[in-house]
């Protein structure tokens, strides 16, 4: 097995063995990139210079027996919405094609700081809008599972990325679902952590109230060692939670053993039924049997108002991100277009102009819609109640954490569709997101783990763990346990059953 | 909940900066009309008893100490501008006054 | 466009003026807002910025501490309530000196609300009480500066481009809004300038903010609308913007409550806009319409948490506050033994502050008042500035009076060594040795331009030495001539009369 087959925990302990160096292991990954990102489209930007200089100086550091963490030199992708030094961040939009911030996201300089070279940057649903990244303005990112589908998203950059083994990890962030439904029609592990446990500063806000930075990776134990590197307070980050995460890679190792005696697993009621697809059904029962079998006492637990999230979450988002997005207005940075036939414009007409030529349909769909939701004689129909559902949910999870430890679903209701059959049909689109938006709404940190492939088309299924608020570790117990289990089963990862891509130069 | 017409729309573009088109226009009404009617199934179901929630992770107070902290230079502030004169972000006219 | 205008006291005959003021403090914390950037007013342009105050696309605030700490020390000196628990909001609109396209403001949950502050104005029987009543006080960011290029006069209407420069951007500002102020009647003018003295009074008391008004550190935008006499109902309101001296606040309120009067009396109705005023022509001008489409979609902050000052924290700072301003009158007045006229006096000339730090810095108070009064004050209304602005301190004036009381120069003399400090040139000793401005007590130098007054005036002489003293007032004024004002007319006394009897 070639070293871009290998997880991350397995990198690090090759590099610290002195089996191999991080120059070598970021080359291997950048020619994977070179020989398949043709096909797949998970990068918009690769730092080859970059990436390896940064590998060297791990590699001078492991020489002088000072690492600067576990896993330094272990490469890693990050999605294009977290601002970069010397690499564009472009949120997939024409927008900020050709943006150099001058700055590094917390999360960007925590890794740096971990000696993880970045390879490049991933494609996106414009301003992570989107639950497949066919809306990123420089061209879709495919499946590696079926080329002609789509990757989930927004961050379907980085879940193809890694799926492709293109990188051993990835940063992610979710606003709605934007690393879980990727990482499920991926057969990859996506987190969304605890809101608040992961700094958001320098990430390109859509909702800011929803948004969160995670892991994306192709095993749970990977999950855990990257969001040990990337979370903690971050004083830049004014909603960030005191403390660090800890404890998360040994909940990994300790769920990895198979025993989940003790816990209660919640099955969400109106998490199911019409409108799911009957393989992915299917997986997700056979996964909670599991859970049972390895020890877990599971139950049906409702929660009434679950019912409501996605329009709670259609209102909240839209009027969030209509007001971050004000600020590309073509004065500052970004694109700036003059309107034809004005002979002197104004700053305002410049402003409509490129609004109007820098911003794709879905982008525009939705600052409408936030617009209008907080227009005035509007707000309280709309975005106020939305914001009183949304304690609606908070009390549903906290009333169903009374009874249980953690809460199951699947994560997405379908497997990946092809590319184009949603593309002008909001609302089927954002039916993807449907059993992924409650935690945003909450706050709470969930992960999706592989279930197996739907068995009327092959593709993957994801099941998604929740938990309750700052409970992150016990995503990794249940994760790792249902992994290894379901691996047991399988005779190994469940990605080794992709169709091998081809490799072109 | 009634549909947005068309009229509104161009309303709301020009609220929010945007230089839609008739075609444009025409394709984004019945659509936010449908996103509309699907979200105004929320309408009645959380009373007035309830709270509305702006921050999922209840916290307050997080205030920062009054200390200077080193910012960008100039160049790296203007790096990313359309145009720059006399260490300036060069704007076109503006039209209407201050709020 | 000339308006129309109703005489003064023709508007109170028919009208009733109704007043709200609004008035933006820049606060003089170290950094700015939401972020650890430095204020400097002279700065160079865009030194003084960082990815939140520049917008930057994943940039975000946090709240300086020392800010909501002014703003809450400012919301009880105005005897505000303390919101228990409140949220920052966003007030979207689009303008190119605002970087992020929304300002991060309060909407209805502002830090300090429902308070007051009594206004005094001189009257004819004694100083007379007005009581404006605070709507709120509430946090917020500058915005930046725009230098607006061609066209004919630098102004923002017919340029064809404009520059700007964000050093200014999240400064912190607070501001305060009035409820309406009724019932002053013709006073109104005066009440306006003096709520908006009073208050920056009370802003330097805190101290705050420089709460210079030339600097834009303190606006002042002034609403004004007109009821029939006797009528309950309020008027539609023009607002005039940033009208940035206490003399223009008075005469915006004075010249609007004359046009709109004078619209209103002609049958036609006030439009509701924001009005600009002239500092050069007096007048004010329209701006921008206030249409029923502005919409600024505020909703709470969402990368900032709630402020919830704990009561203990409340009450500490109200410990800080310094003493009220009209208390404090009293007691100086005493301590400095003023009339009631000579205290009003001060009062009215927006002097008290300067003249309490003119003792302070050890000159008599009859000296330090006689200074500012006179002196200052009339320059600094040659200038066309605010006294606090004209750039001579109250330890400056106490120098200069120490020198006149030493000897070293006499009350004209220190004219010129105003002069000195106003031109730069240095503290008041220097400018006396620089500008060799010292009453020459030299006796030879003095005996010898006595004795040329002696010889040129023989008949003069002849009467002193005949017994009438009274006659060298005529000899001391040739003797001061020839030296130039630089002698000390008592001992050129004392030495005439040595010689002559
Ligand atoms: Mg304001
Ligand atoms: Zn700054």
């Amino acid at each position: 097995m070639s070293w871009v087959h290998k997880s991350a925990a397995e990198l690090a302990d090759a590099l610290a063995a002195g089996e191999v160096t991080s120059v070598e292991l970021t080359q291997a990954h950048l020619d994977r990139i070179a020989a398949v990102d043709g096909d797949v489209h998970a990068f918009l930007h690769i730092d080859a210079e970059g990436a390896l200089a940064a590998a060297a100086a791990s590699d001078a550091r492991r020489a002088a027996g000072t690492p600067a963490s576990g896993p330094d030199g272990v490469p890693i992708a990050v999605k294009d919405v977290l601002a970069t030094i010397g690499q564009p961040t472009t949120c997939g939009s024409k927008m900020l094609e050709g943006w150099h911030p001058p700055y590094d996201a917390t999360v960007v300089a925590k890794v740096r700081a971990a000696g993880m070279p970045i390879l490049g940057k991933t494609n996106m649903d414009e301003f992570a809008m989107g639950s497949s990244t066919e809306n990123s303005a420089y061209g879709p990112t495919r499946n590696p599972w079926d080329l002609d589908r789509i990757p989930g998203g927004s961050g379907g950059g980085s879940a193809a990325a890694v799926a492709a083994f293109e990188a051993p990890l990835a940063l992610g962030t979710d606003t709605g679902g934007s690393i879980r439904q990727p990482g499920a029609v991926t057969g990859t592990v996506g987190v969304k952590p605890t809101y608040g446990s992961v700094s958001r500063y320098g990430l390109v806000a859509l909702a800011n109230s929803l948004d969160q930075v995670g892991p994306v990776t192709r095993t749970v134990l990977d999950s855990a060692l990257l969001h040990e590197v990337i979370g903690g307070h971050d004083p830049l980050d004014s909603t960030s939670i005191p403390g660090a995460p800890a404890g998360l890679v040994d909940a990994a190792r300790q769920g990895a053993s198979g025993d989940l005696s003790g816990l209660k697993v919640g099955v969400i009621t109106e998490l199911a039924g019409d409108g799911w697809q009957d393989g992915v059904m299917t997986r997700v029962q056979e996964s909670v049997e599991l859970l049972e079998r390895l020890g877990a006492e599971v139950v049906e637990v409702s929660c009434p108002h679950f019912v409501h999230a996605m329009a709670a979450y259609y209102l909240i988002l839209p009027a969030e991100c209509s007001s971050n997005l004000a600020k590309f207005d073509a004065m500052r940075y970004g694109m700036r277009v003059l309107p034809d036939g004005v002979a002197s414009p104004s700053a305002e007409e410049v402003m409509k102009a490129t609004r109007d030529a820098g911003f794709g349909a879905e982008v525009k769909r939705r600052i409408i819609l936030g617009t209008y939701a907080l227009s005035s004689g509007y707000y309280d129909a709309f975005y106020g109640q939305a914001q009183k559902i949304r304690t609606l949910i908070i009390r549903d999870f906290d009333a169903a954490f009374e009874q249980v430890d953690v809460l199951v679903s699947p994560t997405a209701p379908t497997t990946a569709f092809p590319i184009g059959e949603k593309a002008d049909d909001p609302l089927a689109m954002y039916l993807n997101d449907l059993a992924t938006i409650p935690a945003n709404l909450a706050g709470v940190p969930g992960i999706s783990v592989p279930a197996g492939l739907a068995a009327e088309d092959g593709l993957p299924v994801g099941l998604q763990v929740l938990a309750p608020v700052k409970a992150d570790d016990r995503l990794y117990r249940v994760g790792a346990a249902i992994e290894a289990a379901l691996e047991k089963e399988w005779g190994g990862p469940l990605l080794a059953q992709a169709p091998a891509l081809e490799e072109t130069r | 909940m009634p549909a947005i017409s068309r009229e509104e729309v161009a309303h709301l573009a020009t609220l929010a900066r945007i230089d839609l088109d008739d075609t444009d226009l025409d394709h984004l009404a019945p659509q936010l009309s449908v996103i509309l009617e699907s979200v105004a199934s929320i309408s009645g179901v959380a009373g007035d008893d309830v709270p509305a929630t702006s921050h999922p992770i209840p916290m307050t107070n997080v205030f920062r100490e009054d200390v200077v902290t080193p910012g960008l230079t100039p160049e790296q502030a203007l790096s990313g501008a359309p145009e720059v004169e006399q260490q300036r972000f060069s704007v076109p006219r503006i039209l209407g006054d201050e709020q | 466009m000339t308006e129309t205008l109703m005489a003064f006291d023709d508007v109170l005959a028919s009208f009733d003026p109704a007043l709200g003021l609004e008035v933006h403090v820049e606060l003089n914390t170290n950094t700015k807002m939401f972020c650890g950037c430095g204020q400097d007013f002279g700065a160079e342009p865009n030194t003084l910025v960082c990815p939140t105050c520049l917008g930057l696309p994943g940039a975000m605030p946090v709240v300086n501490g020392k800010a909501v700490e002014s703003a809450i020390r400012i919301g009880l000196a105005l005897n505000c309530s303390i919101a228990e628990w409140c949220r920052f909001a966003r007030k979207n609109y689009f303008y190119p000196d605002m970087p992020k396209n929304f300002q991060t403001s309060q909407y209805d949950e502002p830090i300090a609300f429902e308070g007051w502050m009594d206004v005094t104005l001189p009257g004819d029987d004694g100083d007379e009480t007005f009581r404006v009543e605070i709507e709120r006080a509430h946090m917020e960011e500058d915005t930046g500066k725009s230098l607006h290029v061609g066209g004919a006069t630098g102004r923002i209407h017919g340029a064809d481009y404009s520059l700007v420069d964000y050093n200014r951007a999240g400064i912190p500002l607070i501001e305060i809004v009035t409820k309406p102020i009724r019932g002053a009647g013709e006073r109104a003018p005066e009440v306006a300038r003096a709520y908006v003295q009073q208050l920056r009074e009370l802003i330097v008391a805190l101290g705050v903010s420089e709460a210079r008004m030339d600097r834009g550190n303190l606006r002042a935008d002034v609403n004004l609308s007109l009821a029939p006499k006797g009528s309950d109902a309020l008027g539609t309101r023009s607002e005039t913007k940033n009208v940035n001296s206490f003399r223009s606040v008075e005469r915006a309120v004075r010249f609007e409550m004359q046009r709109h009067a004078a619209i209103l009396a002609a049958g036609g109705s006030i439009l509701q806009e924001t009005r600009h005023w002239h500092e050069d022509t007096g007048i004010t001008t329209s701006g921008r319409e206030k249409s029923d489409a502005e919409d600024y979609r505020y909703f709470p902050e969402p990368d900032l948490v709630p402020v919830a000052p704990s009561r203990e924290w409340v009450e500490e700072l109200r410990g800080t506050l310094p003493e009220n301003p009209t208390v404090k009158r009293a007691r100086l007045q005493a301590d400095w033994g003023f009339t009631d006229l000579e205290m009003r006096d001060t009062v009215a000339a927006g002097v008290v502050g300067l003249v309490e730090e003119t003792v302070v810095a050890g000159a008599a108070p009859q000296a330090a008042r006689k200074w500012w009064l006179s002196e200052l004050a009339r320059r600094a209304n040659d200038n066309g500035v605010e006294i606090s602005d004209l750039g001579v301190s109250p330890a400056q004036v106490a120098a200069v009076q120490a020198l006149v009381e030493a000897g070293t120069i006499n009350d004209k003399l220190a004219r010129q060594v105003f002069d000195g400090l106003l031109a730069g040139e240095g503290e008041p000793a220097e400018i006396v040795e620089k500008r060799g401005l010292a009453v020459v007590s030299d006796d030879g130098a003095l005996s010898a331009a006595i004795d040329t007054a002696i010889a040129a005036n023989p008949d003069v002489a002849d009467k002193i030495r005949d017994g009438k003293v009274a006659a060298a007032g005529a000899l001391i004024g040739a003797v001061m001539k020839e030296m130039r004002g630089q002698a000390d007319a008592g001992r050129v006394r004392e030495l005439i009369l040595e010689k002559l009897t």
